[in-house]
């Protein structure tokens, strides 16, 4: 129980970062913050307790064995979450180009 | 080359809505493994009618961007990252596993924000940067929403879940769930409070991008989930109806009331999308029949219209240079089939009879005064009179009125953007034929039965097993 409000803990440290943080470099890192603790919440969901690892092996019992399903999607979130920073990577350095500032309150021109 | 894939796309969703008519709903499972342990692609009357009013609108856009894109440089970029958009957006349709969907939803908004920032100007990638933050956080909702629906029903399949909670009934994490799934497919599908990102994203990039953003976009990664998810998995409850309903009633009066205060043509025609998606979610929340007819109609015709309006913004900005309403006018004396397709489209939107938007409007209003809800159908005028309001404003600032001195040069756009606004006004005249018996049956009644037949959705995962 401890676990999930732990990860929800993180989750709202990386939501705080998205919000209040005026350096786009570190609203980037809010966003990765909030996506390992989504991923780190789905992981913990598929433990069993004194569960093994899900693998086969000759003479092996198939009880109790941890969930595998989701490590296959965390690894696809992962793998999303990648791609997503990616691009925003490239756009903070495009819009330090045109701005030539990182500091959100200056980069305000559309407004209304 | 890329238009002849969003030909064959748009010819395979016409025969999708065929074979859905004659054999009934189709399922497809992935690699031969069967479910609820493998990925199944399903096709029933609600996906065909999505696949084709997606598929037809983006291959009049691509046909649009034949000409539009010649003042960009890669062009390829640009075809590349659009079917990669397409791509998503029918994989969210057709997808029948929650995780599946998610997969191509996050496909499809990534594309979308790269599209975004595509003429690297630089309100283009201020409006790239803050829809993608935006549209990264409202995944994350989506996907911790996807986290607990997959801990307390132990499957991934959308029908073995819909099966799931008929049996076991909703337990207490459905609330959570459903406020989670609200505010994440709210997010892409720009309801208000979850639309700050749509009038700064939409307006910025290139014209065909804005039209299929705000023409498609927002309806399949958005509304179609909420759809999906509510009726056909968790099943919809008389309190969840009346919060959609009252978050379509709030983007329609608030959408409008932003929108006739603007003086940029695009932003303008970015607000009124929030309010006509709020008229989708409103028709669509009333639950009875005739609602979702409305709600799904007008979904159509919006996608239609909607990018219609943007092409046509995208002509004046190809031809004069500009998007301020106050600098362009008189436009109509040079580019007259432009003129006449932004009227065609504003009547449409506005509600005017006879075109397709009054159909839908009507329905829409007629459902809500059946149902007893009177204050939802006096929003619903309310925000039609201001609409109709706003888009005179918008005829009177750039078409009618003295043609001044600096744009005695501009001529009428090529021809591959007037076939595309073209067709697309043809069928906002013609788009009222939709109701009439025969087609009504072959094309929205299937939808509306889908949704209306709720958790039965699930029945079909052991049928039909191609």
């Amino acid at each position: 129980m401890m676990v999930y409000l732990l990860c929800l803990v993180l989750f709202c440290c990386g939501l705080y970062c998205i919000l209040r943080k005026r350096n786009i470099i570190k609203i980037i890192v809010g966003v990765i913050i909030s996506e390992y603790a989504v991923n780190l919440f789905f992981i913990l969901t598929a433990y069993r307790i004194k569960g093994r690892s899900p693998i086969f092996s000759t003479g092996g019992d198939i009880s109790n064995m941890v969930d595998p399903l989701p490590q296959a999607l965390v690894l696809t979130a992962i793998v999303i979450g990648l791609a997503t920073t990616a691009l925003l990577v490239a756009l903070a350095m495009r819009i330090y180009e045109k701005y030539g500032t990182f500091d959100i309150t200056k980069i305000r021109e559309l407004r209304g | 080359m890329g238009n002849f894939t969003t030909l064959a796309l748009f010819c395979f969703s016409m025969l999708a809505v065929r074979a859905v008519n004659s054999q009934g709903t189709l399922v497809y499972s992935l690699g031969g493994w069967r479910p609820p342990a493998g990925i199944t692609m399903v096709l029933d009357g609600l996906t065909a009618f999505m696949l084709a009013t997606v598929n037809l609108v983006a291959f009049l856009i691509a046909v649009y961007a034949v000409d539009y894109m010649e003042k960009f440089t890669s062009k390829w970029k640009f075809y590349s990252l659009y079917l990669l958009m397409l791509a998503g957006m029918n994989g969210v349709l057709i997808s029948g596993d929650i995780f599946n969907l998610f997969v191509f939803l996050e496909i499809a908004s990534v594309a979308s924000y790269a599209l975004v920032a595509f003429g690297t100007e630089r309100h283009e990638l201020e409006a790239a940067f803050k829809y993608a933050v935006m549209g990264t956080v409202g995944s994350l909702f989506i996907l911790i929403g996807i986290v607990f629906l997959y801990s307390f029903s132990s499957t991934l399949n959308m029908a073995d879940m819909a099966n799931f909670f008929g049996e076991k009934g909703p337990g207490n994490v459905t609330i959570m769930v459903s406020v989670l799934f609200i505010m994440g497919f709210g997010l892409k599908a720009a309801l208000v409070p979850f639309h700050a990102w749509l009038p700064d994203a939409h307006p910025s990039p290139p014209a065909p991008i804005s039209a299929i953003l705000s023409g498609i976009l927002i309806k399949s990664l958005g509304v179609y989930t909420l759809v999906r998810i509510f009726y056909n998995v968790i099943g919809v409850t008389p309190k969840l109806s009346s919060v959609l309903m009252f978050l379509g009633a709030l983007s329609m009066v608030i959408g409008v009331f932003l929108a006739i205060g603007q003086w940029d043509f695009k932003r303008l025609l970015a607000y009124h999308s929030i309010s006509q998606i709020g008229y989708v979610v409103l028709g669509i929340g009333l639950g009875t029949p005739l609602g979702i007819l409305g709600g799904l109609f007008h979904l159509f015709n919006h996608s239609v219209f909607k990018s219609l309006l943007f092409l046509n913004s995208g002509a004046v900005e190809y031809a004069t240079g500009t998007r301020d309403l106050r600098k362009t006018g008189g436009l109509f004396q040079k580019m007259p089939l432009t003129g006449s397709a932004n009227l065609i489209a504003s009547m449409s939107i506005a509600g005017i009879p006879p075109f397709n938007g009054f159909w839908s409007k009507l329905i829409i209003i007629i459902a809500a005064v059946q149902a007893g809800r009177y204050g939802y159908a006096g929003w619903a005028v309310l925000a039609s009179i201001l609409t109709l309001a706003s888009f005179t404003k918008v005829m009177k600032y750039v078409y009618y009125g003295k043609l001044e001195e600096k744009w005695n040069k501009v001529k009428e756009v090529p021809f591959f953007m007037k076939l595309a606004m073209a067709a697309l006004a043809i069928i906002c005249l013609f788009g009222g034929a939709l109701l009439i018996g025969q087609i009504n049956r072959a094309f929205l009644q299937p939808a509306v039965e889908v949704i209306l037949n709720g958790r039965n959705y699930g029945a079909m995962l052991f049928k039909r097993i191609l």
